[in-house]
C-alpha cells in the first residue's frame, strides 16, 4: 500500500509548561491520500500543522517528513521541507499590499530563478486551476472571503508541493463555495498525486473527500481514526456525538459550575 | 511578603523583557546583508517611512523656526544682543531641536504605523505564511523597515533644521527687520559643521535606529487583537519617546561637553 | 509602473535631503570659510591663554587666516603652548607678535596675529616668540585699585 508521508510519533507538545495542547499522539498520514483531522477547538489541530511545518519543536516524540525527522534548528533541513508543502491558512493569510497575481506568484519568484514570462504562465495556470484566471489583476482588498481562500490555494499550490495543509478550509463559506473548496482539495490530491492534510471541525464536507479520518478530543487526545465510513458507524459515544452533532454527551454542554441553588441564593443550602 | 515576591517578579520580566528585545534586536542586525541584497524592498519602504512623513516633518520644521525667531528676539533684545538672533536660533534646531522633534515627530507618524502594520500582519498570520514557505520574515518584512527607518531619520531631521532655520529667517528678516546680511554671517562664524551639524547628524541616526527597531520589535510581539495593536502602538510612542529624550541627554553630554 | 514612480519619489527624497544638509552646512555654518587649501603649523606661548578655545580662528588684520589646533601645558616653563594652523598663501615675518583678544565685549576668545618688520617670514614649525597673554579681568582690576591707590598717595604726598 502506500506508505506514510508523515509521521507524528508520540508527540508531546504545549506552548507553556501549564497547557498540554498535544498528549502522546501517533498518527500517519498516507502517501498521496486526504486525510482529515476532525475536532472540537482547542484541541490541537494547528498546532499540529505548525509542527509539521517545523514552527514549533514537540516537547517530546519526533515528526517525521517522508523519512527525515524534523530537526527545528536545522535550517537548511526546514528550508528543503517547506518547498514541498505549500498551506492554505485559515482566513487566506494573503499578502494584502500585493495583488492577487502577485500574491500567487510570490513563491515563485522567492524560491526560483524562472524568468518572468514563465511565471506569467504558472500563475494564470494555478489561478485557472482554482478557477479564479480572470481575477488576476485585482487587489486583494477587492476580492471576496470565498475568493480570497481560493487565492490563497492556488498560491499554496504554485510550487507544485507534495505536501498540502488545510486550516479550516470550510470556515465560513456558503455552501455553494464549501463545494468548491471540497472539490478542489480533492481534484488536486488525485491529478497531482499529493498528499493532502485537512484541518476542519466540518464533518460532512470532510467525510465526503477525505481517505482517512482522524478525530482529537480537547487536550490533544486521540479519540478515533479510520475510514468515513468506519467513523459514521462507530459505536463509541465521543465519535457519535462528534460526527452527528449532539448538543450533549461525552463533550459536557454546561461549562463547570457550582450547584444552582448556591448560585441563585436559593435557601439556606452551603 | 508577597509584595516582596511581586517587586521580583515584576524584575525578572523586565529583565526577560530587556533581554527579548536585545536578542531581537541582534537578529534584526543579522538579516541586514540579505535585504541590502534587496534593495528594492528598501526603497519602497523609505518611501513610505519617510516620503510620508515630509508635510509634518516640514510643517513642524517652518512652525519651530518661527516661533524660535519670535520668542529668541524678545529674550535677546533685553541684552541688545539681537543680532545674535541667527546664531541662537541656528544652533538650537542643528544641536537639539532638529534631531530631538523629529524624533519624536517620527516616532509618532512612522512608528506607530510600522507598529500597527507588523502587528496586523502578524495578526493575518502573514508573518507564519512566510515562514511556512520557508522566507525569513525578518529580512524580508523587519530588516527592510528597519534600514529604512535608519536612512530616513536623518534626513528628516536635517530637512527640519533646514526648514526651521529659514522659517526663522522669514520671522527675523522679514517681521522683526534684523539685517540679512548679519543673520547669516554670524552663523558663518559661529556654527561648526563638524561639531554641531555633524553631530546633529549623528544624533539624529542614532534616533532613528531607537525609533525604528522599538516600533518593529513592538509590532512583532504584540498579541493578534485589536487592543493588542492599540496597546503596542501606545508603547512605541512611549519607549521610543523616554529613550531618545535619554538618549539626547547622554549624547549632548558627551559630544558638546566644553573641553 | 507604480515601482517607477516610487524609486523617483524616493530619489527625491533622498536629494532633498541632502540639499538640506549642503543649505545647512554651507550657507549656515563654516564650511564654506574653511580653508580646504594646505596649511602649516607655528607654535605660540603664551603665560596665560585665557579663555581660547581649541578651533579657535588666527586672524591678522581681522581676517581670518588659520586655527587654533592644540593647546598643552609645557610642564617645564608653565607656559601655554598654543599650536596652530596657518593658510599656506599667508606668511609672516619673523618678528610677528601674537595677542589673544577678545571678540567683541563679551566674545569668544581668538589670536591676533601682528606682522613684524622681518625680511625672513616664518616656516612650519617654527615658534612665535613676541606674545601677549589674554587679559584676566582679575588682574585687571587689581592693577586699576593700585594704580588708584597710587594716585591717591601721590596727592597726599603733594599736598605734604
Amino acid at each position: 500500500m502506500s506508505d506514510p508521508f508523515i509521521e507524528i510519533d508520540h508527540v508531546t507538545f504545549g506552548y507553556d509548561a501549564s497547557r498540554t495542547i498535544l498528549n502522546d499522539i501517533s498518527l500517519r498520514f498516507m502517501r498521496g491520500k486526504v486525510t482529515a483531522v476532525l475536532g472540537g477547538s482547542g484541541c490541537g489541530k494547528t498546532t499540529l500543522l505548525r509542527l509539521i511545518g517545523g514552527v514549533h519543536a514537540a516537547n517530546s516524540g519526533r515528526v517525521v517528513f517522508d523519512g527525515e525527522v524534523i530537526n527545528v534548528r536545522d535550517r537548511a533541513q526546514l528550508y528543503r521541507m517547506r518547498r514541498r508543502l505549500g498551506m492554505l491558512f485559515q482566513f487566506g493569510a494573503l499578502f494584502t499590499d500585493l495583488t492577487v497575481y502577485d500574491n500567487v506568484a510570490f513563491p515563485l519568484r522567492e524560491m526560483t530563478d524562472l524568468p518572468d514570462e514563465l511565471i506569467h504562465d504558472i500563475v494564470l495556470m494555478k489561478l485557472n486551476a482554482v478557477g479564479l484566471r480572470g481575477a488576476a489583476p485585482l487587489k486583494i482588498s477587492e476580492v471576496s472571503g470565498g475568493m480570497a481562500r481560493r487565492v490563497a490555494l492556488a498560491r499554496a499550490i504554485a510550487l507544485d508541493p507534495e505536501l498540502i495543509m488545510y486550516d479550516e478550509p470550510f470556515a465560513g463559506l456558503d455552501l455553494i463555495s464549501m463545494g468548491v473548496a471540497a472539490n478542489l482539495i480533492r481534484t488536486l490530491n488525485d491529478v497531482t498525486g499529493a498528499t493532502s492534510l485537512v484541518i476542519s471541525h466540518d464533518v460532512p464536507e470532510c467525510m465526503a473527500i477525505s481517505d482517512w479520518v482522524v478525530l482529537l478530543a480537547t487536550g490533544g487526545r486521540l479519540v478515533a481514526q479510520g475510514t468515513p465510513a468506519e467513523l459514521m458507524a462507530s459505536t463509541d459515544p465521543e465519535v457519535r456525538q462528534f460526527v452527528r452533532g449532539e448538543p450533549d454527551g461525552p463533550v459536557k454542554f454546561h461549562y463547570p459550575a457550582p450547584d444552582m441553588a448556591v448560585d441563585y441564593g436559593l435557601r439556606g443550602k452551603a | 511578603m508577597n509584595w516582596l515576591a511581586a517587586i521580583g517578579a515584576w524584575a525578572l520580566r523586565g529583565l526577560g523583557s530587556w533581554g527579548r528585545s536585545a536578542l531581537f534586536f541582534v537578529d534584526l542586525m543579522a538579516a541586514l546583508p540579505a535585504a541590502l541584497r534587496r534593495f528594492g524592498l528598501v526603497v519602497s519602504q523609505i518611501h513610505a517611512i519617510g516620503n510620508r512623513s515630509l508635510v509634518i516633518i516640514l510643517a513642524s520644521g517652518m512652525a519651530v523656526g518661527f516661533v524660535l525667531a519670535l520668542q529668541m528676539y524678545y529674550a535677546l533684545a533685553t541684552y541688545g544682543a539681537a543680532e545674535s538672533l541667527g546664531l541662537v536660533v541656528n544652533l538650537s534646531l542643528v544641536r537639539e531641536l532638529g534631531p530631538v522633534v523629529t524624533a519624536l515627530l517620527f516616532a509618532g507618524r512612522a512608528g506607530t504605523s510600522l507598529t500597527a502594520e507588523i502587528g496586523l500582519m502578524k495578526a493575518g498570520e502573514q508573518i507564519a505564511a512566510l515562514e511556512l514557505m520557508a522566507i525569513d520574515p525578518r529580512q524580508r518584512v523587519l530588516a527592510p523597515r528597519f534600514l529604512a527607518g535608519a536612512i530616513s531619520m536623518p534626513l528628516l531631521a536635517i530637512m527640519f533644521s533646514g526648514i526651521g532655520i529659514s522659517g526663522a529667517w522669514v520671522v527675523a528678516v522679514g517681521l522683526i527687520g534684523i539685517d540679512p546680511g548679519n543673520f547669516w554671517s554670524i552663523q558663518q562664524s559661529g556654527v561648526d559643521v563638524w561639531r554641531d551639524v555633524g553631530n546633529g547628524v549623528i544624533k539624529s541616526g542614532v534616533f532613528g535606529i531607537i525609533c525604528t527597531a522599538v516600533a518593529l520589535y513592538q509590532g512583532y510581539v504584540t498579541e493578534a487583537t485589536p487592543e493588542g495593536v492599540a496597546y503596542a502602538t501606545t508603547r512605541t510612542v512611549v519607549i521610543s519617546s523616554l529613550s531618545v529624550l535619554g538618549m539626547d541627554f547622554i549624547l549632548t553630554a558627551l559630544m558638546f561637553s566644553t573641553r | 509602473m507604480a515601482k517607477k514612480s516610487i524609486e523617483t519619489l524616493v530619489g527625491l527624497f533622498v536629494l532633498m535631503g541632502i540639499a538640506a544638509l549642503l543649505f545647512v552646512a554651507l550657507k549656515a555654518a563654516n564650511l564654506a570659510s574653511f580653508t580646504n587649501g594646505q596649511t602649516y603649523g607655528l607654535q605660540a606661548r603664551f603665560d596665560n591663554i585665557g579663555g581660547l578655545k581649541v578651533r579657535a580662528p588666527v586672524r591678522s588684520a581681522g581676517v581670518v587666516v588659520g586655527r587654533v589646533t592644540s593647546i598643552k601645558l609645557d610642564p617645564k616653563t608653565y607656559q601655554g603652548v598654543v599650536s596652530l594652523q596657518i593658510s599656506s598663501g599667508v606668511e609672516f615675518p619673523k618678528d610677528s607678535s601674537a595677542k589673544i583678544l577678545t571678540a567683541g565685549l563679551l566674545g569668544d576668545q581668538y589670536i591676533g596675529i601682528d606682522p613684524g618688520a622681518d625680511e625672513k617670514n616664518f616656516v612650519a614649525g617654527d615658534v612665535i616668540k613676541q606674545t601677549q597673554s589674554a587679559i584676566v579681568l582679575e588682574n585687571l582690576i587689581g592693577q586699576m585699585l593700585l594704580s588708584k591707590a597710587g594716585d591717591a598717595g601721590n596727592e597726599n604726598g603733594d599736598k605734604k
